[in-house]
């Protein structure tokens, strides 16, 4: 290997840090608009009137249009499709796009979408999923506000308690977590000669704004092109709300006949884009003494918010691994979501997993106390490993390198010097250390099958530089990195002449999102297969030249060092690498080419909620130190190890950038951010109330890699993005308890949170002693 | 009321006609399309417009565009000279503290302000610089290593 392995420096980070990147609002195009959003501001009800007059008069204001000037389908393309671009008759959440202003500036666009008037007669609305849920509540979806249902059921889940000796259930609940990628929503669109349209702007997944911009338009595919422009973090914050934003501007740019920009304001972005889903999780474990979990029943419901956008796809992957990374024989999962007249919620780093972890991570510990073991030990004796089972019935048949990440991190965390049991900690602020693992199923799984394959097209230059397009994204964590290192050295080229373009939908075609930690994979696949097909122009050509005749089947393997290409056991007869491409160029040899990839076939089935759900996974542990301050209720977190098997590390600096990043976002969902409404309006719209990580919050964070080669994945690569932000809060929770004895039962454990628990535990306590008192 | 300020950016003597209401980064992006300086909050809290003015790091969303008169503005484009990397940006990228970028400039100005003052300033005077912006890519450890590779690599370069 010359490239793989080995941490290069980014190809983005020049021009990242000479401030000379381009994001979506360093562009102006000429006699450009700039598009603003006029937003319900009720969180349930029916308009009643649109006046715009007073916002027509203001200077600059070019128009205001409502969903009646949308030429094609007023629908952003997504599962269901019930989001509209524009409300239609009634408004079902504060914030929901109602019209769209244009104007000559962005202050003027602004200013007067505050002056349109719009009237509306307020109708019930429903804020708590389980309130949701009661038969006579008002009914934003269908005649149950259920968007969808999941059930998982393998074995006999009675049988499975009734054999268990130890039983324990709980209910776990997480509240919002919001994105804050540092740069805003915002798009531009141009329209082009042909009636089509192009669109600019920060995405993360191309083609879903293919779909919608083509859709709100109402033209065909071929005249719409979309290019992504260098994206400030995403997290899954960008995946179906950019296409809300690029139908906006498309529809105004359309209008108008002129480009139109909309970027949005922070407070925008915080009241009306997607966000982690608040959860309740209802979960019961039983076991046999010897600590073997023989029933895990799991109810799993997510606060969708008004409409369903990706909420089915993220219970879907929240469900499948909601019993926790064990084998488990009797299982029984119940997975809703559930609509509420707020803002909808979508994707976010770990899909739905980090909800279900910290609830199955919290319980195996209580479990573990109960059956007397340590938590590790009970982890140990359950986890997954080659041919066990996971709670659809998949066998584990490949790449499982879970038992070495868990030996690990429990290893570079010290935890046998660590561990005590919470009665034995003292002082006012007490140390505590927690464990949680997960399992990630990496890519889209059954869940999305269709969508998972990627593209790619690659030529080399006549200078010997290489050009490599492909469908998937970079937001910030890598990817065109990664993806050069592996076309180099598939091609045998110096990695310094690699340039990977973001993506521009008339390149290649639709990879599908980029999301699931599945780029490395499917666009790493992709881009080494177009550099294989090109590898066999190139080795003939090697082999032409060395005498190796045609027809003589090409005896001899072609290798390279990343600088020349020889022929295997003759090293010292090297051709250089910029040499051999003139000489192909000469002898008209293509070095080009398309590549493609498509996962491996998944099988599931939805009745049962049985099958192999994902092609493969990866597997992580995270061990957390706090210290947690008694009195105040504050936590300090001292240390944070955390082990992820990846298959393979391209790029290692990289992979450790993507753990630390996700630890801390992770931390920042465990303690302190913390989203406020008050009757479906969010409280506190900025990074001023809303907290996430500072600097004086960090950590020691120990990155720890583990790779257990995945055979399909490019140089056994499987994928990491998701996985750093699954375990930590767990593991921050049951550390918490361990210092304290106080059990979290909800997410962020604030001081607030820890005060009353402190409350509890003291009430309880007294409550134990009096009644052992009484006993005596 | 429009009215005119007169101010180095760059090292490049500027005069600009400016509202009342404007602040230095309106000046920078939309007078001088200077667009390395990048909004991010617009309420002072997350540091990604940080440039600096009369050698002090400032959020340029919140200051007045007619407080600039007769000031020298440094911002991003200003500190690379002719393609190379000022020693900073070099160990930002060393250390892996470039992900999506966005809060990249910031950092970066805020660290120049702070070295050009005290070139030996202590991990915790660093934390306190850096306790103004935010980062949701890097989790802060590889901006902390960053900085102060900066500071090995601005002791060791040679003076230009």
């Amino acid at each position: 290997m010359n490239v793989i392995g080995v941490s290069v420096a980014r190809n983005d980070a020049q021009e990242k840090v000479a401030g000379t990147a381009k994001y979506i609002d360093d562009y102006a195009f000429g006699n450009m608009l700039y598009g603003a959003t006029v937003r319900s501001s009720v969180a349930c009800g029916k308009i009643l009137s649109i006046d715009t007059a007073t916002a027509l008069k203001i200077s600059g204001v070019a128009g205001v249009f409502t969903y009646r000037d949308v030429p094609g389908k007023n629908s952003v393309p997504l599962v269901f499709g019930d989001y509209p671009f524009l409300a239609e008759n009634n408004v079902l959440f504060y914030g929901q796009p109602v019209a769209l202003l244009v104007a000559d500036s962005e202050e003027t666009a602004r200013h007067a979408a505050r002056q349109v008037r719009v009237e509306y007669e307020k109708a019930p609305a429903v804020f708590d999923v389980l309130e949701a849920l009661k038969k006579d509540s008002p009914k934003i979806y269908g005649d149950n506000n259920v968007f969808k249902k999941y059930d998982i059921i393998k074995g006999d889940i009675a049988k499975g308690f009734k054999d268990a000796d130890v039983r324990v259930e709980d209910v776990f609940t997480t509240n919002y977590q919001v994105h804050c990628y540092m740069e805003p929503q915002g798009m531009v669109a141009d329209p082009q000669p042909d009636g089509g349209m192009a669109v600019y702007g920060t995405m993360q997944c191309p083609f879903y704004v293919h779909d919608a911009v083509a859709a709100i338009l109402g033209v065909s595919q071929n005249r719409v092109k979309i290019v992504q422009t260098t994206t400030g973090g995403a997290f899954g914050g960008k995946e179906d709300v950019p296409s809300v934003v690029a139908g906006h501007s498309a529809l105004l740019a359309h209008l108008t006949k002129r480009p139109v920009k909309i970027i949005y304001t922070r407070e925008e972005d915080f009241h009306s884009m997607s966000k982690r889903h608040p959860s309740r999780v209802e979960i019961k474990y039983g076991a046999k003494k010897n600590g073997k979990i023989t029933a895990c029943s799991v109810r799993y419901i997510l606060d969708a918010g008004a409409f369903s956008t990706l909420s089915p796809i993220v219970l879907w992957r929240g469900a499948v691994h909601s019993a926790g990374p064990y084998d488990i024989p009797n299982v029984k999962i119940e997975a809703l979501a559930v609509a509420t007249n707020k803002v909808p919620c979508g994707a976010f780093r770990g899909f739905g997993q980090p909800q279900a972890t910290f609830a199955n991570e919290s319980l195996i510990d209580k479990l573990a106390e109960k059956l007397s073991i340590s938590p590790l030990k009970l982890r140990r004796l359950n986890m997954l490993g080659i041919g066990s089972e996971t709670a659809t019935g998949q066998k584990i048949e490949k790449s499982c390198g879970f038992k070495k990440v868990i030996d690990t991190v429990v290893e570079k965390a010290k935890w046998d010097k660590i561990y005590l049991p919470p009665e034995k900690r003292s002082g006012r602020v007490k140390t505590g250390i927690g464990v949680a693992a997960a399992f990630y199923g990496v890519g889209l799984g059954a869940g999305g099958r269709h969508l998972d394959r990627a593209g790619s097209y690659v030529q080399i230059q006549k200078d010997g530089a290489v050009l490599v397009a492909i469908g998937n994204t970079e937001m910030g964590q890598g990817l065109l990195t990664v993806v050069s290192q592996i076309a180099a050295e598939a091609l045998g080229a110096p990695y310094d002449f690699i340039k990977v373009m973001l993506p521009d939908t008339t390149r290649v075609p639709d990879s599908g999102p980029t999301v699931a930690s599945r780029s490395t994979l499917m666009s790493g696949n992709a881009v080494k297969n177009a550099c294989e097909i090109i590898r066999r122009n190139i080795d003939r050509t090697v082999l032409g030249m060395a005498g190796v005749r045609k027809g003589a089947s090409y005896k001899g393997e072609v290798c390279s060092d990343g600088k020349n290409y020889f022929i295997k056991g003759a090293p010292k007869k090297k051709i250089n690498y910029f040499e051999l491409v003139k000489k192909c160029y000469a002898a008209r040899v293509n070095l080009s080419s398309n590549g493609w990839y498509t996962g491996e076939e998944v099988d599931f089935s939805d009745v049962t909620g049985q099958g192999k759900a994902y092609y493969v996974y990866t597997y992580s542990a995270t061990v957390a130190i706090v210290s947690v301050n008694t009195e105040t209720g504050e936590v300090d977190v001292k240390k944070i190890v955390s082990g992820h098997d990846i298959g393979r590390a391209i790029n290692p600096q990289q992979c450790e950038g993507q753990i630390e990043g996700g630890v801390m976002q992770a931390a920042g969902y465990a303690l302190t951010e913390n989203l406020v409404l008050k009757d479906g309006i969010i409280q506190n719209p900025n990074f001023a109330g809303y907290l996430i990580p500072t600097p004086d919050d960090v950590p020691e964070i120990v990155p720890v890699i583990v790779e257990e080669a995945y055979s399909d994945g490019p140089y056994g690569a499987k994928g990491l993005g998701e996985s750093p932000m699954i375990t930590p809060a767990a593991a921050i929770a049951n550390a918490i308890y361990n210092a304290t004895g106080w059990r979290v039962y909800s997410l962020p454990a604030t001081p607030e949170v820890l005060t009353a628990l402190r409350a509890n535990f003291n009430h309880g306590r007294r409550h134990k002693i009096c009644t052992e008192r009484k006993k005596g | 009321m429009a009215q005119k300020i007169n101010f180095r950016v760059n090292g490049v003597r500027r005069t600009v006609e400016i509202e009342g209401w404007e602040k230095l980064i309106d000046v920078l992006r939309e007078k001088l399309e200077l667009t390395g300086t990048k909004r991010g909050c617009e309420d002072l809290t997350c540091g990604t417009c940080v440039v600096v003015v009369d050698g002090v790091a400032k959020r340029s969303c919140s200051l007045a565009a007619t407080k600039l008169e007769n000031t020298e503005v440094l911002t991003i484009e200003g500190l690379s000279s002719g393609g190379n990397l000022h020693p900073i940006q070099k160990a930002l990228i060393d250390a892996g503290a470039v992900q999506c970028g966005y809060c990249t400039p910031g950092i970066v100005m805020e660290l120049y302000a702070l070295f050009t003052k005290n070139p030996n300033a202590s991990e915790e005077e660093i934390i306190e610089s850096l306790s103004h912006h935010l980062c949701r890519c890097t989790g802060y450890e590889a901006i902390m290593e960053g900085a102060k590779l900066a500071q090995s690599y601005l002791k060791t370069a040679k003076p230009s």
